[in-house]
């Protein structure tokens, strides 16, 4: 929430790393984690002489995302970025400048708001440097180590329009936009190893007013937790600024996440003159149709299209909170799960609520999740052979190490219990209690818990209190 | 004082090995010994490949005696110059700040001439970076004109160009950026070609200005070039500005002559040239003219704005290119207290004045606020050109003018005075703009017995025209003296 009185005015640049088998302009593996400096060649280490060949994949990687950020895909062309850093081989970024391959686009949040997107460009990525000895920050350290092998990994830039106007509405972008490269096959989008960066333009105007502030860019937000907090942080400080009779000055500013705070990188008098102009090196990106329909070909629908799909699917069975659900499971790729379970014919309530909550709470477990097993295991819930505590126990083991659902059951000792032998017991605990029963009939369905909790007692624990309810219903509709 | 080592053609030389009749080591021992005996004075070669050069020659007579061909150029020895990267082989650029490294990989262009039997005799000495006229600007000191030592052989491919003329090798590469093949090769009186770009691939040519830098052929004749070039030629698909498209062979046709062929001699390459070079000009329209071409005088004055277009073109680009070396990765580095001090500590030690002098040039003409005043206007200018040579291509086949305003100059006549020297380049600096081709083909002395070099000019991949051209040229020129009497001993078997 921005202070009374003030809004706030957010554009983000996101940078996302493409999901090809090998970088940007050379052959070399684009892989996260590697041994530093084994993935290179004089290409990505930009030796004299070595020149780049654009990868076709990235092409299509960045015309999938412009299509889901409904842009417009033009003719492009590369640009030459000029500055010094150590983690840049070449001292240039080859990107796109005046010319990017997607304009104009927008994306829709969860909750129908469009945000503009100005452009979604392709660009290298650079390298890493790691400060050592001394204190170990850029400042004080020793020396500095660089691993390239993040050099020249392609990336798309997607910045957005002004549009955002709170650091909630920012998370939600970023999760928004997250999704929709998942769902785009182009990136996974994981901002804890950097596959997703954020930078965010941030300013503050009086409430009414229409004139734009002076920005700030505020970098180095690793998780959509820290964008949140460092633009929440940012206004406020803008806004003090203004309040107490100040200006903002426009500056790259560094989000530091343990004192929660941003500090000044660099004011614009400092800010690099890059002297872009068009890489000599490459020819104009210019692709043909069939090279566009091949490029887009079996992108599946985008995540506002498939929270629609499934609320259709959950058939008026939605709450408020229920919507918020459905927006959880498609930005984590899990609507395909809940639509199986409720296609198989799981309660549609019930496979949401599990998928949003308990399996949307193990993301890494769900990537290797298999849908039959799933299913089965909503099934065991849904039909009361499991109680929702013991469900939950056999979920967490099934999305550790997989198996079968039916067997990790018995071996927790949640033997289910036979459908006859549950029969029985509730049978046994209704001839027992005569009065209670009666009560029951009349339609006083408190007495259910009460016979719930004689039937857990004669089995220790076994029964599921759904099977026990509906027995209960068969047997007072029989009387 | 001259001086000459082997005589022997690329085309007899690989003839003679091909048939047994000489071996490859013969023929790399006897260039061995003239470059051990010559360029002592002459200082063509930066780095000999002795070694490498003999195993080379070794296998290719091994491949001779095992029945097998192996190519073109089988056993020539073929002189590189040091902007091309050879795997495990030093690579310097004439720079001080590329001291000690060696890269990695070879460059597309060295790869084929392996392929096609050649022995890489050693890396040649050139402006640093390529950045001048003369082959003065080289950490390793002047090449001198084997015509006369006391002149500059031209640049930047000057050290490929002497070692060529004076029969150090009957062939090198050089690289033309603005007239780095040709300006040479009219002041050390041999055959230099700037193929079309994107005929040679650039892989492994260390960037000057990428999209100007075109690699090509020394040699002491027209056939030899165009065996060379045959070679280098083709598409490669690690140089994305390749073209990818069939290529004619120009060896086969260099005797179709030129009858009924149409030569325009261009004005704006003829007019304020020396009467010397400029009487030759006009000899070569004569001869073509008596060999059945149709020759007409013609003005294409737009190509007068190349010179300015390309000193902010050419600049902007290497500021880029030469970024890069920074002292992070390989080669000069100059500890200091933080990496930016480090960087300019490095690069203030590694290059010299005349790339200090183009980087700020080019980085100038990148910065804020003047990118559309000059490097925007300078691209304008390059369309002109580029259009205005359509019109003149619709009416004649080639052009004909000068190669060089001048015949070689002193060794450090130019050196104090930077635009002096820039124009040396005003009547090469055209094409390069254009993306065309262009070669100098010797053509008689000039004032004090010095080559003089006749420029061809021919649109995008009109090399066919272009050598037949230079064929004819070559058979009516006046004798180029060779650069003679060779010191005793040089030259081993091999003449
Ligand atoms: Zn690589």
């Amino acid at each position: 929430m921005s202070p009374a009185g003030w809004e706030a005015v957010i554009g983000l640049e996101v940078h996302c790393e493409l999901l090809t088998a090998t970088k940007l302009f050379c052959g070399c593996r684009n892989a996260f984690g590697d041994e530093p400096n084994t993935n290179v060649c004089p290409v990505c280490l930009g030796l004299p002489g070595s020149l780049p060949v654009l990868n076709e994949r990235a092409v299509e990687f960045a015309m999938r995302i412009g299509t889901a950020l409904n842009c417009e895909i033009r003719p492009s062309v590369f640009h030459r970025k000029n500055y010094f850093y150590p983690d840049m081989p070449k001292d240039y970024q080859i990107s796109q400048y005046d010319e990017p391959i997607n304009v104009d686009g927008w994306l829709e949040l969860p909750d129908s708001t469009r945000v503009g997107i100005v452009r979604a460009h392709i660009e290298e990525d650079t390298g890493k440097t790691t400060h050592v000895g001394g204190g170990g920050r850029i400042h004080d350290a020793a020396h500095a180590l660089v691993d390239y092998n993040r050099a020249g990994v392609p990336l798309v830039e997607i910045v957005s329009a002004p549009d955002i106007r709170s650091a909630d509405q920012a998370r939600l972008y970023a999760a928004e936009l997250r999704a929709i490269l998942v769902a785009s096959g182009a990136s996974d989008g994981r901002m804890e190893e950097g596959s997703m960066r954020v930078d965010a333009n941030v300013s503050v105007r009086r409430y009414g007013s229409d004139e734009m502030g002076t920005r700030c860019e505020v970098k180095n937000l690793n998780s959509l937790r820290s964008l949140g907090r460092a633009i929440e942080h940012e206004i406020g400080r803008q806004v003090a600024v203004v309040e107490s009779g100040g200006a903002v000055a426009q500056q790259t500013r560094h989000w530091d996440e343990a004192k929660g705070v941003t500090v000044a990188l660099r004011s614009k008098e400092e800010a690099f003159d890059y002297r872009y102009f068009p890489e000599p090196d490459l020819v104009p990106l210019a692709p043909d149709r069939s090279f566009r329909q091949r490029a887009v070909a079996g992108m599946g629908p985008m995540p506002a299209e498939r929270r629609r799909r499934l609320v259709a699917l959950l058939a008026g069975e939605v709450s408020a909170s229920g919507l918020d659900q459905v927006a959880t499971v498609v930005e984590l790729d899990l609507d395909g799960l809940v639509a199986a379970a409720i296609e198989a014919g799981i309660g549609p309530a019930l496979a949401l609520a599990r998928t949003a909550n308990e399996a949307a709470a193990d993301a890494e477990g769900t990537r290797h999740l298999d849908p039959g097993a799933y299913v089965k295991w909503l099934r065991m819930e849904n039909d009361g052979i499991l109680s929702a505590t013991q469900a939950k126990a056999v979920l967490a083991e099934l999305l550790d190490r997989g198996g079968d659902p039916a067997e990790i059951a018995a071996a927790k000792g949640f033997e289910a219990m036979a459908e006859d032998s549950l029969v029985a017991v509730v049978g046994e605990v209704v001839t027992r209690s005569p009065a209670e029963w009666e009560r029951y009939c009349q339609g006083d369905e408190k007495l259910a818990q009460f016979f719930i909790g004689q039937v857990m007692k004669a089995t220790r624990g076994k029964a599921s209190g759904k099977a026990v309810v509906a027995e209960l219903k068969r047997l007072s509709a029989g009387a | 004082m001259s001086l000459s080592g082997v005589s022997a053609t690329a085309l007899s030389l690989a003839t003679d090995v091909r048939s047994g009749t000489i071996k490859a080591t013969e023929v790399i021992d006897a260039h061995l010994a003239a470059i051990a005996a010559l360029d002592g004075e002459l200082n063509a070669f930066v780095h000999v490949l002795d070694g490498a050069a003999r195993e080379a020659a070794v296998a290719v007579d091994r491949r001779v005696e095992a029945g097998e061909d192996p190519g073109p150029l089988a056993g020539v020895p073929v002189a590189v110059k040091d902007n091309l990267c050879l795997r495990g082989a030093p690579t310097t650029c004439g720079s001080r700040i590329l001291e000690g490294w060696s890269p990695p990989y070879s460059a597309t262009v060295l790869e084929r001439l392996v392929d096609a039997g050649a022995i890489l005799v050693g890396k040649t000495n050139m402006d640093e970076f390529a950045m001048g006229s003369s082959t003065e600007t080289s950490v390793y000191g002047p090449t001198r004109n084997p015509h006369d030592l006391s002149r500059v052989p031209g640049g930047s491919s000057g050290g490929s160009a002497a070692a060529v003329a004076a029969g150090l090798a009957p062939l090198a590469l050089g690289s033309d950026t603005g007239g780095s093949i040709r300006q040479p090769a009219a002041f050390c009186g041999v055959v230099g070609v700037k193929p079309t770009y994107g005929t040679v691939s650039r892989f492994g040519l260390v960037a000057f200005a990428s999209s100007l830098d075109q690699i090509g052929p020394f040699a002491r004749n027209v056939a030899d070039a165009a065996l060379l070039f045959d070679v280098i030629a083709g598409h490669d698909p690690l140089d994305s500005t390749s073209l990818d498209r069939p290529l004619v062979q120009v060896g086969p046709c260099l005797a179709d002559g030129v009858a009924g062929m149409r030569v325009g001699v261009l004005a704006e390459l003829v007019d304020g040239v020396d009467a010397d070079v400029a009487a030759r000009v006009h000899e070569a329209a004569e001869a073509l003219a008596a060999a059945g071409a149709i020759v007409e005088e013609l003005s294409v004055p737009e190509v007068r704005y190349g010179l300015p277009a390309y000193y902010l073109i050419a600049p902007a680009e290497a500021s880029s290119n030469l970024s890069r070396y920074d002292g992070v990765r390989y080669g000069l580095r100059v500890e200091a207290s933080d990496v930016a001090a480090m960087n300019s500590a490095t690069r203030a030690a590694g290059f010299g004045p005349e790339v200090k002098r183009r980087i700020m040039l080019g980085t100038y003409a990148l910065s804020a606020g003047y990118y559309e005043a000059y490097y925007g206007q300078a691209m304008k200018v390059r369309t002109v050109i580029v259009d205005a040579f359509a019109a003149a291509y619709r009416g004649v086949d080639v052009l004909l003018g000068a190669t060089t305003p001048t015949t070689a100059f002193p060794i450090g006549a130019k050196t104090g005075d930077p635009l002096s020297m820039y124009l040396s380049d005003v009547c090469t600096i055209p094409t390069n703009l254009a993306g065309h081709a262009a070669m100098s083909v010797p053509f008689g002395t000039g004032a004090g017995g010095l080559p003089v070099g006749v420029q061809v000019l021919a649109p995008a991949l009109g090399e066919l025209q272009m050598f037949r051209v230079a064929s004819v040229l070559e058979a009516a020129a006046p004798p180029t003296p060779a650069p003679s009497p060779p010191p005793q001993g040089s030259g081993g078997g091999v003449r």
